[in-house]
């Protein structure tokens, strides 16, 4: 199953519900909430860190984070 | 404060325009305090309501949920969870900005949880056509059961409205919660966790369990009834997740009859910007060009004022020292508080001038790319994307640098800012450095148009930064903290500075450097003269020695005036101290009175050049610096050469570039490490390794 460091910049996935118990706290309060739109909007080099935007939310995440995300691609 | 004030605690999510709301409240009457018992800046200001009625605004760390992350956060935590009469806020004023207040809600809902009387402004509502926002807000209200106030802060709108709507909650002092966590959960466990204390909300209960957070005012056996519940982690952190899922679902429905974005309307600034400013290659690009706009313009726009603010204070010196009598406190005050303020006043307009540029880029959502672009790199050695904006400050002073680490939420990430950011070349280490290579470094140009003087003050800084990467990596490996990082920033949208924003914060941070360094500085500088103008038996005897020989010499009255000077530092309490001391600075090729300004200069790098002034007795106008130069560069040593001839000249140097030689510093880190281990093994580690760095450049270049 790919996760959120798979997207390709402009690409869109939705967070699956199984990643729930791996989100940290503070990104589901950021909404990054299973179910929500997530769009890869930039990337650092190395790619790491990853710019998002999820339900809404611009946020800069590393990709330590982003590989636990589990995400559905939009086909 | 008069006991009738309204005590209003203003929350919100950064980036929110809550700071704007805060100077439109408060303006001119906001003041910085400490918290009691916490180390961290509180933010106050009066604001006037009505004619009859005022408000204690207290501005609290922006945060995006009361389950605290870093230092800053946990600040609205503690004051929220309060129960003490006089600290607790009357009411609560949350700020959301209109485009995110879903997100915003979220903070929202946890606040009205706690059963407080809550006012919620939404702002920037002027952006709400341009971005095909609509709301319904009556029905807002309703559903929200609050007051709401759409507001723009910036432009002054709304805020009257504000101030009827803070007094009209007092008065009905009434408060329920949004969303009452326990039925969709688990009702059997919040059930009885509720059970503990008639004296709390549930939402409170909640929170003192999942954050180990227990207001004094709990009783020992509700405490130990609530640490029962602790035992089982993992379900207290699914029931956390479930809770967050849970509040986002209630704001959702609320949201969807009342919150319309037409997303036709909405225009791509934002997207085009960032294609550039986190570009992988223009981004950096960018950014160091930005970075010597900034550097530029400090030396080119800080240079008036500085000479202006020099011979200010060498004036008010002579004026004091001539129509006052001769005496002790003649001599304490012109040469112990007034040059101790000089040297304190003398780096407000570099300071100030740095934070301005600062402030700008954090004000325009610039600085949050900055973040995004140097996390990898910054990583690598141990820090974090946000540890740039301190290490850029220390280039002004350490002091608000290091209190700028606050927002780094992993404790490892911050300590490792706090210890290598004295390395980046402060402000103070310019008069020293300016002193020195004017003495050593010929004034020639290489290559035909680079200026050799210049090149070496470049390169002094380019040291002084990669010593600070050099140690923060060894750190790195070195330090076994525990903590565990975790990085999440806000990319917020780009926004024209506000510059009432802006200028509040530049007084703020230049105020922390007066009152953190200046109150060091100038009791030092008092302690520093006592010892410099009282000695034993020799000292009082210098003046009759002095004119004895003087005698033989056919000296005029003012050379005698200097030797007599001269003769009374080497004979005084801190030139005892400089003897005391050189077979140690031998090595580096200093003597004792390098020596003397060696110890004096711990109080603040610059007193180097001022202290060396008063050993080589220049006279009166001091700040005269041809004069000192002039005085310096005829000093012998004892095989008869220059004594600030090459080899010693650099290893001074370097001496500086690495040496913790400021007490307001380690103030600073004893504040925000809480403890006196950090600041000693930064004083104990900086000053070995700038002895042996010394030590080196002094063996090898002579």
């Amino acid at each position: 199953m790919s996760t959120i460091a798979d997207l390709h910049i402009g690409e869109i996935g939705y967070i699956s519900e199984e990643s729930l118990d791996f989100i940290p706290l503070k990104l589901l309060e950021m909404g990054c909430l299973p179910g929500a739109e997530v769009q890869l909007i930039q990337l650092a080099p190395l790619k790491d860190p990853l710019y998002i935007c999820v339900n809404g939310s611009h946020l800069a995440i590393r990709k330590e984070t982003a590989e636990i995300i589990k995400i559905l691609k939009s086909e | 404060m008069s006991k009738n004030d309204i005590k209003v605690a203003l929350i919100g999510n950064p980036n929110t325009g809550k700071t704007s709301l805060f100077n439109q409240l408060t303006g001119l009457t906001q003041k910085v305090g400490n918290y009691p018992g916490v180390t961290v800046d509180k933010k106050e200001g009066t604001s006037k309501l009505s004619a009859t009625q005022n408000a204690i605004i207290t501005d609290l760390p922006g945060t995006y949920s009361i389950n605290p992350t870093s230092l800053d956060e946990s600040i609205v935590l503690k004051t929220l969870l309060k129960k003490d009469i006089k600290e607790s806020p009357d009411v609560i004023l949350v700020v959301a900005d209109v485009e995110n207040l879903k997100r915003n809600l979220l903070l929202f809902s946890q606040i009205k949880d706690l059963e407080i009387p809550t006012v919620l402004a939404i702002n920037m509502v002027d952006q709400m056509h341009r971005k095909g926002i609509s709301i319904d807000l009556s029905l807002l209200k309703k559903e929200l059961n609050t007051e709401v106030i759409l507001i723009s802060a910036r432009k002054n709108e709304g805020i009257k409205e504000i101030k009827e709507a803070i007094i009209r909650c007092h008065v009905a002092a009434k408060a329920s919660p949004l969303c009452g966590i326990n039925h969709k959960i688990d009702p059997d466990y919040f059930h009885k966790l509720k059970e503990i204390s008639p004296n709390y909300t549930l939402y409170e209960l909640w929170l003192m369990v999942t954050q180990n957070n227990f207001p004094e005012t709990i009783t020992k056996e509700e405490k130990e009834k609530l640490l029962a519940f602790k035992q089982d982690t993992s379900k207290l952190k699914k029931y956390q997740h479930k809770e967050t899922i849970y509040r986002y679902q209630e704001i959702n429905k609320i949201l969807n009859k009342t919150y319309i974005v037409d997303k036709t309307k909405a225009t791509d600034l934002r997207g085009k910007l960032d294609k550039i400013f986190t570009h992988k290659i223009f981004g950096y690009v960018l950014f160091s060009f930005i970075l010597l706009v900034i550097f530029q313009s400090i030396f080119d726009l800080a240079s008036v004022p500085m000479d202006f603010i020099d011979a200010t204070f060498a004036q008010i010196s002579d004026f004091t020292k001539s129509n006052l009598p001769k005496g002790v406190l003649t001599d304490l005050l012109t040469e112990g508080i007034i040059p101790g303020i000089g040297g304190v006043i003398i780096f407000i307009p570099q300071i100030a001038i740095l934070f301005l540029f600062i402030a700008i880029l954090e004000e325009t959502g610039y600085m949050s790319r900055v973040v995004f672009l140097m996390d990898k790199i910054m990583r690598r050695f141990g820090m974090n994307g946000k540890s740039v904006i301190p290490l850029i400050s220390g280039t002004a002073c350490a002091i608000p640098a290091i209190m700028a680490t606050r927002t780094i939420s992993s404790w490892k990430e911050r300590l490792i800012t706090i210890l290598v950011t004295p390395f980046t070349t402060c402000s103070a280490r310019l008069p020293i450095y300016a002193i020195l290579i004017a003495l050593i470094i010929p004034d020639k140009k290489i290559f035909g148009f680079l200026n050799l003087q210049g090149l070496v003050l470049l390169s002094l800084y380019a040291l002084g930064f990669a010593s600070a990467i050099i140690a923060a990596y060894i750190l790195h490996k070195t330090l076994k903290v525990e903590s565990k990082s975790f990085f999440v920033v806000e990319m917020p949208n780009y926004k024209l500075p506000s510059m009432k924003n802006v200028f509040f914060d530049v007084i703020e941070k230049t105020k922390a450097f007066v009152f953190g360094a200046g109150k060091i500085i100038l009791a030092l500088s008092i302690i520093l003269w006592f010892l410099a103008s009282n000695g034993g038996a020799s000292y009082k005897n210098v003046e009759k020695s002095v004119l004895e020989t003087a005698a033989n010499q056919h000296l005029n009255e003012d050379e005698i005036q200097q030797k007599i000077a001269s003769k009374k530092l080497e004979n005084s309490y801190i030139g005892i101290l400089g003897k005391t001391i050189e077979p140690a600075i031998r090595p580096l090729g200093y003597d004792w009175k390098i020596g003397i300004a060696l110890i004096t200069s711990f109080a603040a790098r610059e007193v180097f050049v001022g202290t060396l002034a008063t050993i080589y007795s220049v006279e009166a106008d001091d700040e005269n610096t041809t004069t000192i130069k002039q005085k310096m560069a005829s000093e012998v040593n004892e095989t008869g050469g220059k004594l600030f001839n090459f080899p010693v000249g650099m290893s001074l140097m370097v001496f500086y570039a690495f040496a913790m030689q400021c007490m307001a510093t380690l103030a600073i880190v004893k504040r925000e490490t809480k403890s006196w281990k950090w600041p000693l093994i930064q004083l104990f580690g900086m000053a070995f390794l700038a002895y042996v760095c010394s030590f080196l450049t002094y063996q090898i270049l002579s």
